[in-house]
């Protein structure tokens, strides 16, 4: 069953009452644009949760082991656990801390994900504005997550966290530009910056049975911006094996060295949004978006981004850890270039 | 689309910080606050903590980030060339290439002079 015609009935509804009510139209744009901020809120602690007992499930199961099971049927409610016990946790700031840029970072590192939910399409016609810069707006957003880090490393004041900033910092904007590239090469084709757009532009299909999505259009340049837009946003999002600025085995925790309690929660609900929004973009970019036969959108929606997510798992406890002059290199000497000419190629093609 | 649908930004950048501070204001309500001194020290893997992070750092870091900078005002010019390449054919394709030559031969000039290698250098004491 489709969404969009619920969601519209209710939009409709509240929008009648509060017409009812003599309110002027900007009140109302605000009253639904908070009740959507408040359901993809809730939305976004959901997903965080669901996604660290799933990459806990997946883990523990390429480790031939069995992972959490204590808490709820095979463990699901471990993580509503764990969040009540960081909800109980001390909250200590180090005297050596500086006050206001430490108590931002978590909060910064939140906000830049969630309000980059707002251009997700998350069905069709489930999404809570649809930009028509809208890649370029969660592209943009996104990036002040890199920013977060910096404050909290260097807000901490420990040699942990601040390296970790630094990394961070290096890492996000190396890889930045690989990203935005092989983005581009879907916007050419699709001629929009718009998601909506974007996800529309792929419907169809070639040759009778192939799907029309941008991964398997003009073959194999297509093919490769979706690999090289994978690993981009795995480095975005600060995942294994491009976790360096959170590396355990070196820097305790790199930038959340100092943090206890909801602070430290808030870097992890943001970290796995953030995987979650990696995904919900290389679904829109790359698969089509929510579009799939028989099953209503939001469904394949969400069954993309959810297989997009466990491969990231999946990438995890694959790979080994980078070093950061390989990180650095593996980025401007081989990712950035193979985007450029990538870009030509796609470019050459649609020419053609 | 106008302008006013950028109004759910501000929006939710605000409900995103009241949704922060909820969180925080939890937290003060269900913790135990113990003080003692060697609590707030900043953690050092346990031992006492020498001196103050907030130092000069590598300035790798900082060329990286200019390089950047350099880059990503380039794309900011690909992106209204991508969004418009459809209707524009061949010249633009030319045009672009073009650009991305320079854009590239700026990348190997980096390259050349070593920019881009990651070098550490043994510490001299």
């Amino acid at each position: 069953m489709e969404l969009a015609p619920v969601v519209d009935l209710v939009r409709d509804a509240v929008t009648g009452f509060l017409q009812s009510l003599g309110l002027p139209a900007f009140v109302i744009d605000m009253v639904l644009a908070l009740i959507s901020a408040s359901l993809i809120a809730g939305f976004m602690a959901v997903l965080a949760l669901a996604f660290v007992w799933v990459e806990r499930k997946v883990s523990a199961h390429i480790q031939n082991r069995l992972g959490p099971m204590r808490v709820g049927w095979h463990g699901v409610l471990q993580t509503l656990a764990d969040a009540l016990k960081l909800l109980q946790k001390e909250d200590i700031r180090p005297a050596a801390a500086d006050r206001w840029i430490w108590w931002w970072a978590p909060a910064v590192s939140f906000i830049a994900v969630f309000a980059a939910f707002i251009a997700v399409p998350f069905g069709e016609g489930l999404v809570v504005r649809d930009f028509n810069i809208g890649v370029i707006y969660i592209v943009a957003i996104t990036t002040f997550g890199v920013i977060s880090m910096l404050m909290a490393g260097w807000g901490s004041n420990n040699k942990y966290s601040l390296l970790g900033g630094f990394r961070s910092a290096a890492q996000v904007v190396s890889y930045e530009v690989p990203m935005i590239l092989a983005i581009l090469s879907v916007v050419m084709v699709a001629g929009s910056l718009s998601m909506m757009s974007i996800v529309q532009a792929q419907e169809g299909t070639m040759l009778g049975f192939i799907p029309n999505w941008f991964i398997f259009r003009h073959f194999p340049f297509g093919l490769i911006a979706f690999i090289v837009f994978m690993i981009a946003g795995t480095a975005e999002t600060n995942r294994t094996p491009f976790d360096l600025p959170e590396a355990e085995s070196e820097l305790v925790a790199g930038f959340a060295t100092e943090y206890s309690g909801m602070k430290y929660a808030m870097f992890y609900l943001a970290e796995y949004s953030a995987m979650y929004v990696m995904a919900a973009m290389g679904t829109v970019l790359f698969l089509g978006g929510w579009h799939g036969p028989f099953l209503p959108s939001w469904l394949w929606f969400a069954a993309k981004t959810v297989l997009l997510v466990c491969v990231l798992i999946w990438f995890r406890w694959t790979f080994p850890r980078l070093r950061v002059d390989q990180l650095m290199e593996l980025s401007w000497k081989f990712l950035i270039p193979v985007a450029f000419i990538n870009l030509l190629a796609v470019g050459l093609w649609s020419v053609l | 689309m106008d302008i006013s649908s950028y109004s759910a930004v501000p929006i939710f950048l605000g409900f995103g910080v009241l949704f922060v501070a909820f969180n925080y204001f939890l937290n003060s309500l269900v913790t135990r606050n113990v003080a003692e001194p060697q609590k707030y020290d900043s953690y050092e893997c346990g031992e006492v903590p020498e001196g103050s992070a907030q130092i000069q750092y590598n300035v790798r870091y900082f060329i990286f980030a200019l390089i950047f900078v350099l880059f990503d005002v380039e794309v900011i010019f690909i992106i209204p060339w991508a969004v418009v390449y459809k209707d524009l054919g061949m010249f633009a394709f030319v045009e672009m290439v073009l650009f991305l030559l320079i854009l590239i031969l700026g990348l190997v000039y980096a390259w050349r002079k070593g920019v881009l290698h990651w070098f550490t250098r043994p510490v001299e004491h």
